[in-house]
C-alpha cells in the first residue's frame, strides 16, 4: 500500500495554472487554423497574469501562516520562493508579448514557442521552490530541455541550431556532473532533502578527512548551478547560444534561466550547505570575481550586440554571485534580499534590451552587429531613448533599478567587510559602462553610411512597443522608488529550514 | 521662501522636460528664451531663499527640505531631501545667476545652429544636474547631480560631434571623469561605513565628534579628493579640460569654467571637518596638488595661441588655487574665489566667444589683433575681466587671490612662493593674450581668402543678447571683492556668512607672522600682478621698446620659447610617448584580447565540434579546479 502525500493544491496552483493553460492553448492550436496576430502571445500572458494573481494571494498566506513544506517536503512555499515566482511569472508574460511579431515576421507563428516558454517557466519555478535535490534535479532539467529547444527553435537559421545543439551538449554535461554531486551529497548526508540536510550539517561535526565526500559532492553541485548562471570559467557556451538563439528566447534565457538558477543556487547553498559557508564561500568569491572581470572586459571587445550582452550578462551574473557570497557570511542580512532584487530588476532590464534588440535586427534575425543601430535615434527617437534608459541601467546609472541593483550588492559585500570585490566590481562596473556608450554612440551619433537607406526600417508592433514601455517605467519606477521592493525581498529571508 | 526650495531645481528640470517634448515645436528663438527664463526663474527663488537665511539667526540656517525616502532600508536611509545652508545657498546663487547670463548669451551665439533647442535642452539639463549636486542632504544625491552634470558636460563637449576632434574630447572628458566617480564611490561607502549614514549633517557630526577615526577620515578624504581631481581638472586628471574647449564657447564659460568644474572644491568645503580630523599630511597632499597644478597648467597657459586653450588652462590654474585653499584650511577663501572666478572667468570666455562669434570662428590669437576698434564693448569688458584675473586692485579676482596666498604662507612660505610665482605667470599670459588680440597690429587681412564665404572680411561687434552679459558680469568682476575685503572684521561678509558651515574646518591663522604683515603681502600681490602685466607688456606689445632692456625681453622671450620648446620637443614627444603606449599597449592589450577572442572565435566556429569540446574542457577545468580546492579544505586544512 503506497502512501500518497497530501496536496495543498492552493499553493502548487500557479503551477498547475501556467501547465493547463498553455497544454490547452497547444491543444486548441494544433486543432484550429493560425490564430489571429498576437492571439497566442496574448493568451500566454494572459495566463502568466493568472498566475501572478494566485502567487499574490499566496503571498498573503505565507505573511500570515509562515512558510510551509509541502508534498512530502518535496516543495518549500516560503516568500523566496514565491518572489522568484512573481518574478518569472512576469518574465514570461513580457518575453510572451515580445514574441508575438517576431514569430509572424520570421514565419514561425505557431503556439509551440508559447508552450515552451511556460514549460521552461514551470521548470523554474520548481528550482526554485525545491525543498529536495532531486526535485531540483527535476526541474532543473525541465527548464534545461525547454530552453535547448527554444534556442534551436529558428528553423531556417544554421546559426540558431548550432546554438541549440551547443547548449544541449554542455548542458547535458554540466547536469550530469550536478546529478553526481546530489548523489554524493547523499552518500555523506543520507538525506537529499535540503532542510534536513542543512539541520543535519549543522550538528555534525567531521573529524580530518571524512567529509571528503560531501565535499566533493558540493564541488560538482556548483559546477551544475555555475553553468546555468553562467558564470566564469563554465560560461563559454554563453555568447555563442545568446548570439546564435532567435532574440526572443535569448531574452527567456537572460531572465527566466537566470532567475531560477541563482534561486537554486542561493537555496542549495545557504540552506542545505550553510554551515559548510566557510567551504564555498571563496569559491563564490573567485566565480563573481572573474565573471565580473571576463564579463565587463570581454564585452567591451564585441562588435555584435548580442554578443556584447552576453558577456554584460556574464558580468552582472558576477554582481549576483558577490551578493551570494555575502549570504555565506555568518549573520547576513543583506546577501540574498540583494541577489533576489538584483535579479528582478536585471530580468526587466534585459527582457527590455533584449525586445529592441529583435525589433533592430529586422527580418531574418541577423542584424545584430552594432552598426545595425546606427541612425536609430533618427528613425524611431522614442525607442532609442527606451534603449539609451536600458543602457544606462544596466552601466548602473543614479534613478535607475541598475543603480538600486548594483547599490544593493555592492553594499551587502561592504557590509561583510568584502571591500576587494566591492572594489573590483566597481572598477568592472566603469570599464562596462564603455560598453553601453558604444551602442549609445552608434544610435544618437553616427552617421549614416552609405547602404543605409537601402536597410529595412524598423517596426515597433504594439505588443513589442508595450513591453519595452513597461520596462522602462518599470526600471525608473523602481529607481526612484525602490523601497517597496527591497522590503519585499528581506521577507524572503524566512524560508522553510 | 524656504518653503520653495524644491522649486529651484524643478524650474530648470521642466524647462528641460518642456523642450524635449516641444522643442522642435517652439523653434529658434523661444526654446532659448525659455531654458534662460527658467534659470532666472530659479535664481528668483534662491534670492529669496538666500534673504529668508538671512533673516534667521546665525544658527538657524540650516534647512533640510526631503522630498520623500528614497532607499529606506534597515540601516540605510536616504532621503531625495534638499538642504538649504548658506554654503548651498551661495553656490546656488551664483550657478542661477551666472547660468541665466550664458543662457541669454547662447540664444545670441547659438543663433542659426541647426541643434538650436537640443541645445538649450542639455543646458537646462545640466543646471538642474548642478543645483542637485549643490543643494543635496547627502552624498547620495550629490553623486546623482554628480553624474548627471558629468553626463551633460560629454553631450555638450560632443555637440558638434560631426567634428572628430569634439567626439574625441567627449569621449576624453567621460573616461576621466569616471576616474573620479570610482573615488566619489569610494568616499560615499567608506563615509557609510564609518558614520552609519550618508547625510552631510551625520558625517559631520560624526567627524566632529571623533566617531570617524583618523585613518578613516584621511582615506575619506583622500577618495573624496580623487573625485574631486577628476571634475575639478587637478593633477594628474586635468587632460580632459583643455580637450572640452571643443565644445560651444557658452558651455566652456558655464560649465567648464564657473560652475561644473568647481563641484570639487564645493565637495571638499562640504565635508571640512572630515578633512579637519584626517590626518595632517591629507591637508597638505592637497595644498601640494593645487598649487603644484595652479603652477604647472599657467605656464603651459603662456605657450598657447587658441584664445580658448589660454582661457582653459587658466582654469586649470585657478582650480589649483582653489584646492591651494581647501587644502590650507582656507575655505571661505575657497568660495570667495570660486565665485569671483566664476565672475571673470565666465566673463573671460563669453567675451573670448564674441570675438570668435565677430571672426567667424577664427581661434587662433595670431590671426587676431587690434580688435578693441572693432568691437568696443567686447574689448572694454574683457580687459576687465584681463584685470580681475591678474590680481590688479580693486578687480575682485585681487582680494580672492590674496587671501588664499595669505592662508597658504601662514601654513608653509614655500606654498605662497609657488602661488606667487603662478601670480605671476597668470598676470603675464593674460596680458599677453589681451595684447594678442585687441592691441598690436591688425593681423586678420590677409585672412579673407580663407573666409571667401563672407565676401570682405572684417570682425563685428556681436548682437545685444551676447554682450549685455558681458557687461553684467564685468560690472561683477569689479565689485565682487567687496564680499569679503581684508581690512577690517566688519568687512567679512562672506566669511560671516558662511561660518556655520566651515566653522569646524576653516584654519585659525591669528598670529601667525602672515596675519600681522598682510598688508606686506597685499603689496608684494600688487607689485607681483604689475610686474607680470608689465613684463607681458614689454615682451608683447612693445616689442621695439624691449630692445632698451633687452635682458627683460630675453629673458621673457626665452621663457615662452622655452614652454613653447617643452610643449613641442621633449613634451610632445613624451606625449606622443604616452599615445603611443596608448595605442600600442593598451588598445594594443584591449584589441589584441579582442582579437584573440575573435581569432579563437572564428577558428573554433570552423569545426562546430572543435568548439564544443573545447567549451567542455573548460568545464572540466573548471571541475578540476573547484575538486582541487575542496579535497584541500577537506584534507589539508
Amino acid at each position: 500500500m503506497v502512501q500518497y502525500p497530501s496536496i495543498d493544491w492552493l499553493a502548487i496552483s500557479p503551477l498547475v495554472i501556467l501547465l493547463g493553460g498553455t497544454l490547452l492553448v497547444l491543444v486548441v492550436g494544433a486543432l484550429t487554423k493560425v490564430w489571429p496576430r498576437g492571439l497566442y502571445a496574448v493568451s500566454t500572458a494572459a495566463l502568466s497574469a493568472a498566475a501572478l494573481v494566485v502567487e499574490m494571494v499566496l503571498w498573503n498566506r505565507v505573511g500570515h501562516e509562515g512558510p510551509v513544506s509541502i508534498i512530502n517536503d518535496a516543495l518549500a512555499i516560503d516568500r523566496f520562493t514565491l518572489f522568484v515566482w512573481i518574478g518569472v511569472t512576469i518574465a514570461t508574460g513580457l518575453v510572451s508579448l515580445s514574441t508575438a511579431d517576431y514569430l509572424r515576421r520570421e514565419d514561425l507563428e505557431g503556439p509551440e514557442t508559447y508552450t515552451m516558454y511556460v514549460c521552461a517557466a514551470i521548470g523554474a519555478m520548481i528550482m526554485a521552490a525545491s525543498n529536495d535535490m532531486v526535485v531540483l534535479f527535476l526541474g532543473l532539467e525541465t527548464l534545461s530541455i525547454a530552453l535547448y529547444v527554444l534556442a534551436a527553435s529558428h528553423r531556417r537559421r544554421v546559426d540558431s541550431q548550432e546554438s541549440g545543439l551547443k547548449y544541449f551538449v554542455l548542458g547535458g554535461f554540466a547536469s550530469a556532473f550536478f546529478l553526481y554531486g546530489i548523489a554524493l551529497v547523499y552518500g555523506a548526508v543520507g538525506t537529499t532533502n535540503i532542510a534536513r540536510a542543512g539541520q543535519l550539517l549543522s550538528q555534525q561535526v567531521f573529524v580530518d578527512g571524512d567529509d571528503a565526500l560531501l565535499l566533493a559532492g558540493v564541488a560538482l553541485l556548483m559546477v551544475g548551478l555555475a553553468f546555468k548562471v553562467a558564470a566564469v570559467p563554465f560560461h563559454f557556451w554563453t555568447p555563442d547560444v545568446y548570439q546564435g538563439a532567435p532574440t526572443p528566447s535569448t531574452s527567456f534565457m537572460a531572465s527566466v534561466g537566470k532567475f531560477a538558477a541563482f534561486a537554486a543556487m542561493l537555496r542549495v547553498l545557504t540552506t542545505a550547505l550553510g554551515a559548510r559557508a566557510d567551504d564555498w564561500r571563496p569559491v563564490v568569491w573567485v566565480l563573481a570575481v572573474a565573471s565580473v572581470v571576463v564579463g565587463s572586459v570581454l564585452a567591451v571587445v564585441q562588435s555584435d550586440v548580442k554578443r556584447m550582452l552576453a558577456y554584460s550578462s556574464i558580468g552582472h551574473a558576477g554582481f549576483i554571485l558577490i551578493g551570494v557570497e555575502a549570504a555565506g557570511h555568518a549573520g547576513d542580512q543583506d546577501g540574498i534580499p540583494s541577489s533576489l532584487l538584483y535579479l528582478l530588476l536585471y530580468s526587466v532590464l534585459v527582457i527590455g534590451t533584449f525586445t529592441v534588440v529583435t525589433l533592430v535586427t529586422r527580418s531574418g534575425d541577423r542584424a545584430s552587429d552594432i552598426g545595425s543601430f546606427r541612425g536609430l535615434g533618427k528613425e524611431r527617437p522614442l525607442l532609442a531613448l527606451a534603449m539609451t534608459v536600458f543602457l544606462l541601467a544596466q552601466a548602473g546609472m543614479p534613478v535607475t533599478s541598475g543603480f538600486i541593483a548594483k547599490f544593493s550588492v555592492i553594499k551587502a559585500a561592504a557590509d561583510n567587510e568584502s571591500y576587494a570585490v566591492a572594489i573590483i566590481a566597481m572598477v568592472a562596473s566603469v570599464v562596462s559602462a564603455f560598453l553601453y556608450l558604444r551602442i549609445m554612440i552608434s544610435m544618437w551619433m553616427s552617421d549614416a553610411e552609405s547602404g543605409d537607406e537601402a536597410r529595412e526600417k524598423v517596426a515597433v508592433p504594439w505588443t513589442a512597443g508595450v513591453v519595452v514601455l513597461a520596462s522602462v517605467v518599470f526600471t525608473l519606477v523602481a529607481g526612484v522608488f525602490p523601497g517597496w521592493l527591497i522590503d519585499a525581498t528581506r521577507d524572503a529571508l524566512v524560508v522553510v529550514r | 521662501m524656504l518653503d520653495l526650495l524644491w522649486l529651484i531645481p524643478a524650474l530648470p528640470l521642466a524647462g528641460f522636460v518642456i523642450i524635449l517634448l516641444f522643442g522642435r515645436l517652439l523653434g529658434e528663438p523661444k526654446a532659448g528664451y525659455l531654458a534662460t527664463a527658467m534659470v532666472a526663474g530659479s535664481f528668483v527663488v534662491a534670492a529669496g531663499v538666500f534673504f529668508d537665511l538671512l533673516n534667521n539667526p546665525e544658527e538657524e540656517r540650516h534647512h533640510v527640505q526631503s522630498l520623500f525616502s528614497w532607499m529606506p532600508v534597515g540601516s540605510l536611509k536616504v532621503d531625495l531631501a534638499f538642504l538649504a545652508d548658506p554654503l548651498s545657498i551661495t553656490m546656488v546663487l551664483f550657478v542661477t545667476g551666472i547660468g541665466s547670463l550664458i543662457h541669454l548669451y547662447a540664444t545670441g551665439y547659438m543663433h542659426g545652429d541647426p541643434k538650436f533647442s537640443k541645445f538649450f535642452l542639455y543646458l537646462n539639463l545640466f543646471v538642474f544636474s548642478m543645483l542637485m549636486l549643490v543643494m543635496g542632504e547627502n552624498l547620495l544625491v550629490t553623486f546623482l547631480g554628480w553624474e548627471g552634470v558629468g553626463t551633460c558636460s560629454y553631450f555638450l563637449i560632443s555637440f558638434w560631434h560631426t567634428r572628430e576632434s569634439a567626439a574625441t574630447a567627449g569621449k576624453k572628458a567621460f573616461v576621466t571623469n569616471r576616474v573620479g566617480d570610482w573615488g566619489v564611490m569610494m568616499g560615499m561607502f567608506l563615509a557609510f561605513g564609518a558614520a552609519g549614514t550618508l547625510s552631510y549633517e551625520g558625517i559631520n557630526h560624526a567627524a566632529e565628534e571623533g566617531i570617524i577615526s583618523g585613518v578613516t577620515a584621511t582615506a575619506i578624504a583622500l577618495m573624496l579628493f580623487i573625485g574631486a581631481c577628476g571634475k575639478s581638472a587637478q593633477l594628474p586628471l586635468y587632460i580632459w579640460l583643455p580637450d572640452a574647449m571643443e565644445g560651444p564657447t557658452p558651455v566652456s564659460a558655464l560649465i567648464h569654467a564657473a560652475t561644473m568644474v568647481t563641484a570639487g572644491v564645493f565637495l571638499m568645503t562640504r565635508v571640512n571637518p572630515v578633512i579637519e580630523v584626517a590626518y595632517d599630511w591629507a591637508p597638505t597632499l592637497i595644498a601640494i596638488v593645487g598649487v603644484a597644478t595652479a603652477l604647472f597648467a599657467a605656464t603651459i597657459a603662456v605657450a598657447q595661441n587658441d584664445i580658448k586653450k589660454v582661457l582653459a588652462y587658466s582654469t586649470v590654474s585657478q582650480l589649483g588655487f582653489m584646492f591651494l585653499a581647501v587644502g590650507s584650511g582656507a575655505y571661505v577663501a575657497a568660495i570667495f574665489h570660486m565665485v569671483t572666478h566664476a565672475f571673470f572667468k565666465a566673463l573671460l570666455f563669453l567675451g573670448s566667444g564674441s570675438v570668435i562669434h565677430g571672426m567667424h570662428h577664427e581661434q587662433d590669437m595670431r590671426k587676431m589683433g587690434a580688435l578693441r576698434l572693432l568691437m568696443p564693448i567686447t574689448a572694454l569688458t574683457f580687459i576687465v575681466g584681463w584685470l580681475a584675473i591678474a590680481g590688479v586692485p580693486p578687480f575682485a579676482g585681487f582680494w580672492s587671490k590674496d587671501e588664499i596666498l595669505l592662508y597658504a604662507f601662514a601654513k608653509s612660505p614655500i606654498l605662497y612662493v609657488v602661488g606667487m610665482i603662478t601670480a605671476l605667470l597668470t598676470a603675464y599670459y593674460m596680458t599677453r593674450q589681451v595684447i594678442m588680440v585687441f592691441f598690436g597690429e591688425a593681423r586678420w587681412h590677409d585672412q579673407s581668402d580663407e573666409h571667401g564665404a563672407h565676401g570682405d572680411f572684417k570682425p563685428h561687434e556681436s548682437p545685444a543678447t551676447m554682450w549685455m552679459p558681458l557687461v553684467v558680469l564685468a560690472g561683477l568682476s569689479i565689485v565682487g571683492g567687496a564680499m569679503q575685503l581684508p581690512f577690517s572684521k566688519d568687512l567679512h561678509f562672506l566669511e560671516k556668512w558662511l561660518h556655520p558651515v566651515v566653522e569646524f574646518g576653516e584654519a585659525d591663522i591669528k598670529g601667525t607672522w602672515a596675519y600681522d604683515n598682510k598688508y606686506v603681502l597685499l603689496g608684494i600681490a600688487i607689485v607681483v600682478a604689475l610686474s607680470g602685466i608689465a613684463a607681458s607688456v614689454l615682451v608683447h606689445g612693445k616689442k621695439k621698446v624691449a630692445a632698451i632692456e633687452p635682458q627683460v625681453l630675453a629673458d621673457g622671450w626665452h621663457y615662452d620659447s622655452a614652454i613653447s620648446r617643452f610643449m613641442g620637443g621633449p613634451g610632445r614627444k613624451s606625449f606622443d610617448a604616452v599615445a603611443w603606449t596608448d595605442r600600442v599597449v593598451v588598445d594594443g592589450a584591449v584589441n589584441g584580447v579582442g582579437r584573440v577572442v575573435r581569432t579563437t572565435g572564428s577558428f573554433v566556429r570552423r569545426a562546430q565540434t572543435g568548439a564544443v569540446r573545447n567549451y567542455a574542457a573548460g568545464v572540466g577545468l573548471g571541475v578540476v579546479a573547484l575538486l582541487v580546492w575542496f579535497f584541500l579544505r577537506g584534507v589539508v586544512l
